[in-house]
């Protein structure tokens, strides 16, 4: 019953330079926040929601818009078919500590609601219609292992037809992004989708 | 989606489990206190944690969990350990076997330590959820890395279904499922800034109901797949679903925790006729109740006798879905269901069948919700 599911795309936000498939597609040196206002600026978007968001939600919802860009059809499913699947190393620790020095003047909720490593996936599912399947996993380092038997778990019982997973981290200026889209078609680009086709994306920056 | 009885798939079942609360120490105890309508909520005035009085349920200040503890266990990781103790005491579970894991839940851990001290790199380690599931493995010598679930109010239930489903697809054959939180300053001031606490104790699905109470706790569940606990309840089925509407308020409909809950009834091969009954989450806010409210009747589920368990013990967090879980299991083996302490009068007589008294009900099967910041929710079903 195990299905074939192939890695149709993948993006990475590391080092100053955004990739998609492999191809540098944006690069700018600068600290973490000049580099996401950049990144959403070179979409050419009006969602105010983004200029909310803490640079967890950012980093992540900019993974998820330059994997899902010009390639991903949201129409061949419905909203409950594709799921989000993430882990990192520091949760929410980088708004965490915006969050208690806010505190000492008049604690924000704005800064609080923050403070859950999950929000990311709330917000690449809201500005992508996803209801499916999510989970959010804490992990010393990138475990592509665990992270594969779970979309695997999800697309071989047709839970879910299509899945976004992978790492969104950030401490400070402290970042990495690489999120894999998995379906169950094949394409001219995409490959295999394995826990050691992941690890070897994952590392290659 | 498939059956999983064609596809061959072990049966999961629960070998044991453990309730620390302020309730008490064990699962007995605590479903003992259920039984007599006794709540740990109360009023607390703690400066350290709120400049005005609050109501919450809380260990004692100071209290300490784990006996002669050289390592400088913090509360969390404490709690955590002696849940896990007590739940695997007499088990037949064996930690050193590569065949069982070790799955922690918890929404924030060790974040307290923030509030003392400017965040160095050795503070950043001490507050990474990872380096408390790591401590806490390491005494009792689970073999593989344990997995770490932070998925908001969730995150119990996810754990459980996280669990089931390895376990299901043979990548183990034990799941040691513990979770926890403790309630500072960083907790409390944020639901503050949310507007989100009540001003007494909390009054899940009533009229007057109008806003939650927090608590501190930790539950634990021992999963197995394991034939010689084939005579124990089991995990029927279990799904998740996001609202993808708002990251901090609940879908207006409830329709996405309908589909969750349609998911889990699937899985399990049920319709919503196999439902005894419902342990709700059911935090006591207008938002969550109403929107939990509208699920249960899209599920076809408004009759179905309904319990909060968030009257007893406030809002636990990350070991909520699991407190509440175990509860509800000791609900189903001595047919009896707890009342829902703080509700008198529906708010949506209609869309929900409240219990309102410690209710005789034979029971084979029960539904357990949950929901969450970030538009997440979860439905678990446990059963004969």
């Amino acid at each position: 019953m195990l299905t074939e599911k192939n890695i149709t795309g993948f993006c990475s936000i590391h080092n100053g330079t955004i990739t998609k498939d492999g191809v540098n597609i944006f690069e700018q040196q600068s600290d973490l926040s000049g580099l996401l206002l950049a990144a959403y600026q070179h979409l050419q978007l009006t969602y105010p929601k983004f200029y909310k968001m803490d640079n967890l939600s950012k980093l992540g919802w900019l993974a998820a818009e330059f994997l899902l860009k010009d390639t991903f059809n949201k129409d061949a499913y419905q909203p409950e078919e594709t799921g989000v699947i993430l882990a990192n190393a520091n949760s929410s620790l980088d708004d965490d500590v915006k969050y208690w020095d806010s505190i000492k003047d008049v604690a924000s909720p704005s800064l609080f609601v923050y403070t859950l490593p999950n929000i990311v996936i709330g917000e690449i599912c809201i500005r992508n219609h996803f209801k499916g399947e999510q989970a959010f996993y804490i992990q010393p380092d990138f475990d592509a292992q665990f992270i594969a038997q779970q979309v695997n778990y999800l697309l071989d019982k047709n839970i879910m037809q299509a899945c976004i997973c992978g790492w969104v981290d950030v401490f400070e200026q402290d970042y990495k992004a690489v999120l894999f889209l998995v379906e169950k078609k094949k394409t001219d680009k995409s490959a295999i989708f394995s826990a050691e086709r992941m690890d070897e994306i994952f590392n290659k920056d | 989606m498939s059956n999983i009885n064609e596809l061959n798939e072990p049966e999961v079942f629960v070998v044991a489990d453990n309730i620390l609360s302020p309730l008490g120490k064990t699962t007995a105890e605590n479903f003992a206190k259920l039984r007599e309508n006794i709540s740990g909520v109360k009023e607390h005035t703690d400066l350290t944690i709120s400049a005005l009085p609050f109501f919450a349920s809380l260990f004692e200040k100071g209290e300490t969990f784990v006996k002669a503890d050289e390592h400088n266990y913090t509360k969390f990781e404490q709690l955590l350990i002696a849940s896990i103790a007590d739940a695997l005491n007499g088990s037949g579970v064996d930690v050193r076997d590569k065949k069982t894991v070790l799955i922690i839940s918890s929404t924030k851990g060790n974040i307290s330590l923030l509030e003392d001290e400017a965040i160095t790199d050795e503070l950043k380690e001490r507050i990474s959820l990872s380096n408390s599931a790591k401590l806490v493995a390491e005494h009792f010598g689970f073999q593989n890395q344990p997995i770490v679930v932070s998925n908001a109010c969730i995150s119990g239930v996810l754990g459980v279904i996280t669990a089931t489903r390895l376990l299901r697809s043979h990548q183990y054959e034990n799941a040691v499922v513990a979770g926890a939180d403790v309630i500072s300053k960083f907790i409390m001031s944020g639901f503050q800034s949310f507007q989100a606490l009540s001003v007494g104790p909390c009054k899940p699905f009533d009229k007057e109901h109008d806003g939650l109470n927090l608590g501190e706790g930790a539950g634990t569940i021992i999963l197995s797949t394991n034939h010689k606990y084939a005579q124990n309840i089991k995990v029927k089925g279990g799904s998740i679903s996001n609202d993808a509407n708002h990251i901090s308020g609940p879908s207006r409909t409830g329709q996405e925790l309908a589909g969750a809950i349609k998911n889990a009834l699937q899985e399990a091969n049920f319709t919503s006729a196999n439902i005894d009954f419902i342990s709700a989450h059911g935090t006591a806010t207008v938002y969550n109740d109403e929107m939990e409210a509208n699920a249960i009747t899209i599920s076809g589920l408004q009759k179905v006798t309904l319990n909060s368990l968030k009257g007893f013990y406030g809002h636990t967090l990350g070991a909520a879905g699991l407190i509440e879980s175990i509860i509800s299991i000791q609900s189903l083996k001595q047919a009896l269901v707890i009342s829902t302490i703080g509700f008198t009068e529906s708010a949506d007589p209609e869309k929900v069948n409240v219990c309102a008294t410690l209710t005789r009900l034979k029971a084979n099967n029960f539904l357990k919700t949950a929901s969450g910041f970030g538009g997440c929710n979860a439905a678990v079903i446990f059963g004969k």
